[in-house]
């Protein structure tokens, strides 16, 4: 049995860790109110974009000659998969609900004989995908500086898409994210954002719009926008679901660490009464034999 | 009738401007200026920089923008920026600022035509605010 001070000592260390985890849940906690606030304040933008591309892809005149980044390149050999997960570790399932996502979607493609590449966004991700996966990540990108997710970093990563895109590395573009659905809830998601994916296509397409310049003009100059777009979504969505994920993960390491102390504190007062017991029982054993 | 409209300003981050009674907005349209009016044909375009201009019941604003994509239809007019600033927030040191910059991207050599030309349309533009 331990001893008395070790006992104490333990009680102390706890406590203190539950002092840790309470203070990073009240962090996350106002965080978390922010990052819900920005995510549901980008959803307009987005929306907007994908309705507008939605009209401009229906209103095309010539499906053959659609930019490539609507229609894709006719083939499906080279995957490109985007994992988006953060840079700071003690969120719970976050990170680790993508990565599992994610390589379930990898080993399906690699079972039907194509290739794979990997671009991920957020160190958590690279850690984890490297040891298995590490000769397929093609570039590992990280904001770590940047303290809120901005349009500025989304853009950066939009570009390297298009750009790698453009080189024709790639022929199908899948990003990975959490989306945000309350505090417990955050629901991994697979988006595809090349080919742009129109399945839903019940759009009122009787709707006669004028454009200016023409639809091809107008669509190669706002797809790649719309790229960035998505991308800033699903950084929003991240941002509020990893402080979502860390809060519950922080609310239940605090509440661990009570019932621990509460558990330590019982042995403690039973070890302490055992030794007195002990004493007075050598005590009086002692005086009897006199 | 009245001649009013609604126009809805959004940018990435958040929904940044809403009005419902604006009689015009002009916008630089990619291929020249554009007065649009109530029951305006439904229209789609695209934004170089410039300035926007709104007019309203409640008083005229104007805007700097970058880029964009503005939407017409059934009177309600949805303009997506990524960078939008008003002009009236826009005071010596950012617009000396935003110049700069705009002047370093243009003077670069190794960029296409078509951004060149988007570059000093940004330059030209942040001079005549004065």
């Amino acid at each position: 049995m331990a001893s008395l001070d070790d006992l104490k000592k333990r009680i102390a260390s706890v406590k203190s860790t539950q002092k840790i985890t309470k203070a990073m849940k009240m962090v996350a906690a106002a965080k978390l109110r922010r990052a819900q606030e920005s995510a549901e304040r980008g959803r307009p933008y987005s929306d907007k974009m994908n309705n507008i591309i939605l009209n401009l892809s229906n209103g095309i005149s010539d499906k053959e000659n659609a930019p490539k980044l609507l229609s894709g390149t006719g083939e499906n050999k080279v995957h490109l998969c985007v994992v988006m997960t953060s840079d700071r570790g003690l969120c719970g399932g976050f990170n680790s609900n993508i990565i599992k996502k994610a390589k379930s979607y990898f080993s399906k493609i690699l079972n039907e004989g194509k290739q794979l590449k990997i671009i991920t966004v957020g160190s958590k991700g690279n850690d984890q995908l490297k040891r298995v996966y590490g000769d397929k990540i093609i570039e590992n990108i990280s904001f770590k500086e940047s303290k809120n997710a901005n349009y500025f970093d989304a853009g950066k990563v939009g570009r390297i898409i298009i750009e790698k895109f453009e080189a024709g590395e790639f022929d199908i573009c899948t990003i990975f994210y959490n989306q945000f659905k309350n505090v417990i809830t955050q629901l991994p998601q697979a988006q595809q954002i090349i080919p742009l994916n129109n399945e839903e296509d019940h759009n009122n397409s009787d709707e006669s719009y004028e454009f200016e310049p023409d639809e091809d003009e107008i669509l190669s100059n706002l797809l790649p926008k719309n790229i960035s777009t998505q991308i800033f979504k699903a950084m929003l969505e991240n941002s509020a679901s990893e402080q979502g994920s860390r809060m519950s993960a922080m609310d239940n390491a605090t509440r661990n660490a009570g019932e621990m102390v509460d558990k330590l504190t019982i042995e403690y007062n039973r070890s302490r009464q055992a030794a007195i017991t002990k004493e007075l029982i050598e005590i009086i054993s002692g005086a009897e034999s006199l | 009738m009245s001649e009013e409209f609604k126009i809805e300003i959004v940018n990435p981050e958040k929904s940044f401007l809403v009005k419902e009674d604006v009689v015009e907005v002009v916008v630089p349209a990619f291929e020249g200026e554009m007065g649009i009016l109530k029951d305006h044909i439904s229209i789609i375009s695209f934004l170089k920089p410039g300035i926007i201009k709104v007019f309203s019941k409640s008083g005229d604003e104007n805007y700097y923008v970058e880029d964009g994509i503005i939407e017409f239809k059934n009177n309600n007019l949805s303009i997506l920026t990524s960078t939008i600033i008003s002009v009236a927030d826009l005071d010596k040191s950012k617009q000396g600022d935003l110049l700069k910059k705009a002047e370093s991207e243009a003077s670069k050599s190794e960029i296409s035509d078509q951004a060149k030309y988007l570059a000093d349309q940004k330059v030209e533009v942040l001079r005549s605010i004065n």
